[in-house]
Order: C-alpha cells, then structure tokens, then sequence
C-alpha cells in the first residue's frame, strides 16, 4: 500500500505531473520523510494502474528538481539536500496565501471549477484583460 | 532493424476495391509503450492491424514491424512468430475445456511462459474444467489474454480487447496488462474506441480517423499542450486570423470565441489581447476531447 492516489487521467493534467504534485505534498505533510524510499516503479504502476513508463517520467522529473534520488538498483528515496527542503519552506509559506485567496472567492460564490480556470488563465498570462474590476 | 519502433508505417494506405479503408497512415510505436490506437468504428483500426499481421497487403504506402516489412511473406512469418494477437471476437476453440485450450496453445510455443501461466491462472480465477462455449464474456476475454501473454511474445496487439466488458473486469484486464509491461520487455498496441481505458493506461496514442492519423504523441504531451481558449467580447466576437501555430479549430458564436490548441495558449492569448476581449479563459482539454473534437465534427 503506498501514500499515493490514483491520479485522474482526464482531468487534463499530465499524469506525471499529478505523481510529481502528490510526491511532493507527501514530502510537505511529512507523510515521506528525507531519507525514506519510494514505492518501485513496478509496484506502484501496478497498484495505480498506470503507465509505467510514466511513473519512470514522473520519477525521473523529480531527481532532476533534487526532490528524490534515485539509486541504481535500490530505487528512489526523499532527497535530504537542503534543496529540497528549500523548496519547501516556499510553499509552505505560499499556502496560506492561496488558501486565503480560495476562502475569499468561495465567499463570493465562485466555484471550485471556476478557481481553477482563473488560475489557468493567470498563469498563462492574461493578467491585464481582467477587465471587470469588482 | 529498428530498435526505436516496433510498428511504423509511413502514408500506409489499404483499398478494398473502390473503398479506401485506411489512407494514408502514420504511426510510429516506441517499442515499450502502452500505445493507445483510438478510432471510431470504422476508422481503419481492425484493417491497420490486418496488414501489420500480414492478413492484408497495403496498397500503397509502408508498414515495418520490428523493422520487418510486414507484407514480405518470411519477414511476416517472423512478425507472427513475435507477436501475440488478441482479435476483436476472441476466438477460441469452443468444444475444449480451459485447461484443455491451455495445454494445446502451449504446446505450439516453444517460449511458453509457465511461470504467467501459474500467475495469471490465479489472478484471473479461470474455471479448468469449464468448456470454453460456457464462459462469460469476461471469462473469455480474460482466457485469451492468458494464452496470449503467456506466449513470450515481445509485441502484443489487441483488437478492442475490453468491448462489452463490465467495469471490474475491464479493470482486472487493464490491470494485468500494466503489470505485464512492467515486469516483461513488452509493447502493447491497444486499438479501442474506450477512451478511458487508453487515457488510464497508455503513454502514447494515435487518434485515427477515415483511415487517417489525426493526431499522434505522447499522451502526457497532448494533456499538457492542448488548451480551450475562451474569448469574451463587448460585441459580436471578430474572426480572427491567428499565426500562433496549433490553432486546430476557431468557432465563433455570438459575442464568443473559442480557440482549440494544441500548442499551449500562451501564443494565441497573447495575439488575442490585440482583439481587446472582456475575458478570456483557459482550460484543459482531456483526450476525450481531443477525441471528440478531432474525429466527430466533419460529419
């Protein structure tokens, strides 16, 4: 039994990148600890019914930005460098800001599926067409 | 011999008599991959497969698998040889018990594999003694995805291998064919108009579509660049002419215009602010549809 869900393949997000996000959140709520190991890649394609090869992508994604390494052999396990740890300490701090900005819009009646199209849109850079200032 | 490939056709075109079944086909099948091969009924799916089996010669056009062309008779034979096939109707010999079909099918593989046997005997909960003509569907399907997997084969290719399967079972089918790839050196080619089982198990997938290949790629590719583009305007919405490239469709309705890409929308939105919409949203597109999208609208 592992700590990860099943990711949803048709939300539209890449898969691997659902495994990356839960890998990290586990490292965030300390559900996995530096220094412990990841379920194997045959394992938890098998349990999560999903491409291995994705989570060989998702996997190697995450040696790359220092959140786990790999060891040949002996499979992946929570980096301990302070990289890792950095990164973090960021999105901890970062949390409450988006938790806060959720609780307000919630307030004003604006769905869950309505934030996350807002913060598409943010993100790919419509900032100034906003056009309706409330 | 290509190591990179183990299905590759290049503008792969099959008619029967006037009717051209599959025109002008591009694939290419990383050997190791779930390769999802999605199509309507009738999209050339089951004749694509006929000729890389040597069952159909192309009329035009190339096909290889393991770098083998599949229309030169010894080459085929090697091809069979290597590949497991599970067809559409799951043909079995209905008259034998499980256990008889069992031993019979082995005993024609030199590379059978006892040690799946054993396991998928078990995981599957296969009844022995029951004939084959009394199976359940499920049962069936599940019988001649034993007898295939066991086979060694280093490519499988399976014809709608889940139609008309409840969804435990479909679940139990997939689930054996993910562990099979992980644990064997295997590619799997998985033509099926069920969309949810591709978009759960596959990495790579081609959309094909009058014998066509509309779209093709790494499956987490498509969901991380294709994107809906809503535009909003004051007044009627403007018609446009974008020159970001993977503008698939633009549909203009009212004061609204949406933009299909399957190059990200940073481009497009970008252009788009010049038009002055009063919003503009983004959303991803799931593979169901890209599907829809892709293969639906012309008709």
């Amino acid at each position: 039994m592992t700590i990860l869900l099943r990711p949803n393949p048709s939300s539209g997000v890449p898969i691997y990148l659902q495994l990356m996000e839960q890998v990290k959140h586990s490292i965030e709520t300390g559900a996995l600890r530096a220094g412990e190991q990841l379920p194997g890649i045959r394992p938890l394609a098998e349990e999560l019914v999903i491409n291995p090869n994705t989570v060989a992508k998702a996997y190697r994604e995450l040696e790359h930005e220092g959140v786990i390494e790999l060891r040949h052999g002996a499979g992946a396990f929570v980096s301990a460098n302070a990289r890792g740890k950095k990164l973090t300490d960021k999105l901890k701090a970062a949390q409450p800001i988006v938790a806060a900005a959720i609780e307000r819009l919630h307030a004003r009646g604006v769905t869950d599926e309505e934030i996350r199209r807002l913060f598409e849109a943010e993100l790919a850079g419509v900032t100034k067409t906003g056009g309706r200032s409330e | 011999m290509s190591d990179l490939w183990a299905i590759e056709t290049a503008d792969l075109r099959k008619a029967y008599g006037p009717i051209e079944a599959v025109r002008g086909l591009n694939l290419q099948v990383p050997t190791g991959s779930i390769y999802g091969f999605l199509g309507r009924n009738g999209a050339g799916k089951t004749t694509t497969i006929k000729v890389l089996l040597g069952m159909a010669r192309p009329s035009a056009g190339r096909a290889t698998v393991f770098g083998l062309a599949a229309d030169a008779p010894q080459a085929s034979v090697d091809i069979r040889r290597r590949t497991g096939f599970v067809s559409e109707d799951k043909e079995l010999y209905d008259y034998m018990t499980v256990e008889q079909i069992i031993r019979f099918t082995a005993a024609f593989y030199p590379r059978w594999r006892a040690d799946l046997e054993q396991r998928y005997r078990k995981a599957f909960e296969l009844p022995l003694d029951r004939k084959v003509k009394a199976l359940s569907r499920g049962t069936r399907t599940k019988l001649a995805l034993l007898l295939t997997l066991c086979r060694g084969a280093e490519l499988l290719i399976l014809d709608e291998p889940t139609s008309g399967l409840d969804p435990a079972v479909t679940e139990e089918v997939l689930q054996a064919l993910v562990a099979h790839v992980a644990r064997e050196e295997t590619t799997v080619f998985l033509s099926s108009h069920q969309i949810a089982e591709v978009d759960q198990i596959a990495d790579h997938v081609a959309i094909i579509h009058r014998g066509q290949t509309v779209v093709t790629g790494a499956l987490d590719d498509l969901r991380e660049h294709f994107r809906r583009i809503q535009l909003v305007f004051d007044g009627d919405a403007p018609e446009p002419s974008f020159r970001a490239p993977g503008v698939e469709r633009v549909l203009r309705k009212g004061r609204v215009l949406t933009v299909l890409s399957s190059a990200g929308s940073k481009q497009i939105v970008d252009e788009a602010q010049a038009l002055r919409p009063v919003s503009v949203d983004v959303v991803p597109v799931t593979l169901k549809e890209i599907f829809l999208e892709t293969v639906a609208s012309e008709d």
